[in-house]
């Protein structure tokens, strides 16, 4: 009773320092606005109805909550072994690059071309993430760097094949590959940009990143390893072949998320086809506190503010560039406000 | 390829490498003190855009350097802050400060895409730039440029030849025993943090005043980035990293000349060829294996220890004075 009690004033209070941060973001985002001669007020209603103004555009926030999704539950797991996986953006492209190599050669129906697309963007991922893992644990690379230059390495690939050998019929733009045989596109609700796979394939990812770090052993080690790596160590956790099981399966999390992005959303490989989503995972995880529970929600605030920011440079005039600024304030405001607050315990 | 030609590349690199070559030294500042200001990529960013629109506004380039220093400096001071007093992870809050300032310079630089605006005069030095060669390269270019080997050389004195900045490498690599013999270690670190800032800054503006004029979408294409990565090639070290500044701006210019004789191969080589260098290029300073190879000969190491350094000791941790 006591400890449901506790649990139940730390819930409240966990609220209230959430309210700090919330109310002096969209404080200093009004304030942007009015600097730029926007009417703030216009500019917050253009962005809910870019989010939720009809059922396309609903549906449009879901296709950003997949990608955020898979890719924060990946990120829990790297960042649960004390690691920095920047690189999660480039793994993303490397799935969807794998993902499009198999949608352009094999010629199947979409019963076995979708399973098979998938994985084959899980593994491009995996082993994307795995190199980066390999520089950091045998290399002695900081993950942060050598996450990085791949990240760059992998889109400049994805540019290289759409405008090279993968160019359209004719003509080489950068607007993207020639669209997959209708076999490889992931089916859709009726009328709407989003289907039942993606949703499936977060929801899944979810609950089992969730008992993997809570109910093995492994996410044990995984998470002693984080807190202290030598101590870990003389534990006889083998901490690199974790570190670089870590790496492996933020990496298939990512690929898929790419795969997905690449056959659910555009039908075809575009450059920006990871489209930030990787790094704006990092600010996700940032703000649950590196814990699951919280992961679909913000993901879902995160997704909703990005879509909802893409009608405002068309309505208002505004760069949409509004919606980073007002998740990045918030995650730095709330980590922030996290330090006073162990501060003043 | 005759005389003049490669005196006027050497020029052109001098130039080219200045805005880099004041973010790298203000990072080591900051690094050697103990403070990893992960930010950079953002910082120069948003220090760029703001330094170009301060100039095209006022017409004052001092007001555009000024604002841009301010700019560097507000960043890194939220990063020692939240490391010195919240007791938080630098690169956490670093990170999360290089996609928000990232995204403030786009959204606040919207109106000032691809707007012609100023740019640093050039300003040959009397007398000497008329010496042979050397003077061509060296001493006529613009006062940025001068400003920036001076840096070097200052930042280099500073560290190694004067008291404070004995202090200095004491706060980054033992700050327990450094505060036991009287330096206030977090205010020193909070204030080479804020100083290493403002020259980030100094370097975006320069980057959009000098280097890439105006401003547009994602101006300095992940500049911060390789900065940091050349503070790590130059072992913490303010002359071996404004070298490897340079070895980077030579890179480029020799790219740009294989690229116009390789028009057949595809541009995003050439993009991206930096980044992937910048992989190899940690690999082999941080390879243990190097270590073991150049340790044989006395000679050989040290020739090697003089190429890379090791990090300062206490580099990204908190420190409790109490």
């Amino acid at each position: 009773m006591e400890e449901h009690t506790t649990r139940r004033t730390s819930i409240v209070s966990d609220l209230g320092w959430l309210i700090g941060p919330v109310v002096l973001t969209l404080v200093l985002t009004t304030l942007a606005l009015i600097v730029m001669g926007a009417d703030p007020l216009k500019a917050y209603v253009t962005m809910w109805q870019g989010a939720f103004g009809s059922a396309e555009k609903f549906s449009s926030v879901v296709d950003a909550w997949v990608p955020l999704v898979l890719c924060s539950v990946g990120l829990l797991i790297t960042f649960r072994a004390g690691l920095w996986n920047i690189g999660i953006e480039g793994q993303m492209v490397m799935g969807a690059i794998f993902a499009a190599w198999v949608a352009r050669t094999l010629d199947l129906p979409a019963e076995v071309l979708i399973p098979l697309i998938l994985l084959a963007g899980a593994l491009g991922g995996a082993l994307w993430a795995l190199l980066a893992g390999v520089l950091k644990v045998y290399g002695r690379v900081h993950e942060i760097f050598g996450g990085l230059g791949l990240n760059f390495v992998a889109m400049g690939l994805a540019l290289y094949l759409i405008i090279g050998p993968w160019k359209r019929a004719g003509i080489a733009s950068t607007s993207g590959t020639e669209p997959f045989r209708p076999a490889a596109w992931l089916p859709n609700f009726p009328g709407l940009s989003v289907g039942p796979i993606e949703i499936v394939l977060a929801l899944v990812a979810l609950v089992v990143v969730y008992f993997a770090l809570r109910g093995t052993l492994w996410g044990l080690q995984l998470k002693a390893m984080g807190k202290n790596i030598r101590s870990a160590f003389w534990l006889g956790i083998p901490t690199q072949r974790y570190a670089l099981s870590a790496f492996g399966l933020c990496g298939v999390c990512a690929g898929l998320a790419g795969a997905e992005q690449a056959i659910g959303v555009w039908a075809r490989l575009i450059p920006a086809i990871s489209g930030g989503y990787g790094y704006l995972s990092i600010l996700v995880v940032l703000l649950a506190s590196f814990t699951v529970p919280p992961v679909p929600f913000i993901a879902f605030f995160f997704a909703a503010v990005t879509k909802g920011s893409i009608a405002l440079p068309l309505d208002l005039q505004i760069d949409s560039a509004l919606g980073g600024v007002l998740q990045g304030m918030l995650v730095l405001l709330f980590v922030l406000s996290q330090g006073v607050r162990s501060r003043m315990r | 390829m005759d005389t003049t030609l490669i005196v006027l590349t050497l020029a052109s690199i001098l130039a080219d490498s200045a805005p880099l070559v004041f973010a790298v030294i203000g990072e080591t500042l900051s690094e050697k003190a103990g403070v990893t200001n992960l930010s950079l990529d953002g910082t120069i960013l948003l220090s760029a855009m703001v330094g170009f629109a301060v100039a095209f506004t006022t017409e004052s380039l001092v007001l555009a350097f000024l604002a841009a220093m301010l700019v560097g400096a507000v960043v890194a001071a939220i990063v020692a802050l939240s490391s010195i007093v919240l007791k938080l992870d630098q690169i956490a809050v670093g990170f999360v400060l290089t996609l928000l300032c990232g995204d403030l310079s786009t959204f606040f630089g919207n109106p000032y895409v691809r707007q012609p605006g100023p740019a640093v005069p050039h300003w040959a030095i009397p007398f000497l730039a008329d010496v042979p060669v050397l003077g061509k390269i060296l001493f006529d270019q613009n006062v940025v440029v001068y400003l920036s080997i001076v840096l070097i050389f200052a930042a280099w004195w500073w560290i190694y030849k004067t008291q404070p900045g004995l202090q200095l490498q004491s706060i980054g690599e033992r700050p327990a025993a450094a505060f036991a013999r009287g330096v206030n270690v977090n205010r020193q670190r909070f204030i080479y943090a804020v100083i290493g800032g403002a020259l980030v800054g100094f370097g975006g503006a320069a980057y959009s005043l000098l280097v890439k004029l105006g401003w547009s979408y994602h101006h300095t294409y992940g500049i911060g980035w390789i900065a940091l990565a050349i503070v790590i090639f130059g072992g913490w070290h303010p002359i071996r990293a404004a070298v490897g500044a340079y070895i980077f701006g030579g890179l480029q210019s020799v790219s740009s000349f294989a690229q116009s004789a390789f028009a057949t191969l595809p541009t995003q080589v050439f993009q991206t060829a930096p980044f992937a260098l910048m992989i190899v290029a940690l690999l082999l300073v941080s390879n243990e294996s190097l270590d073991r190879f150049f340790s044989g000969s006395p000679l050989a190491r040290r020739v090697w220890n003089s190429l890379h350094g090791a990090p300062p000791g206490a580099l990204g941790t908190v420190f409790e004075q109490e």
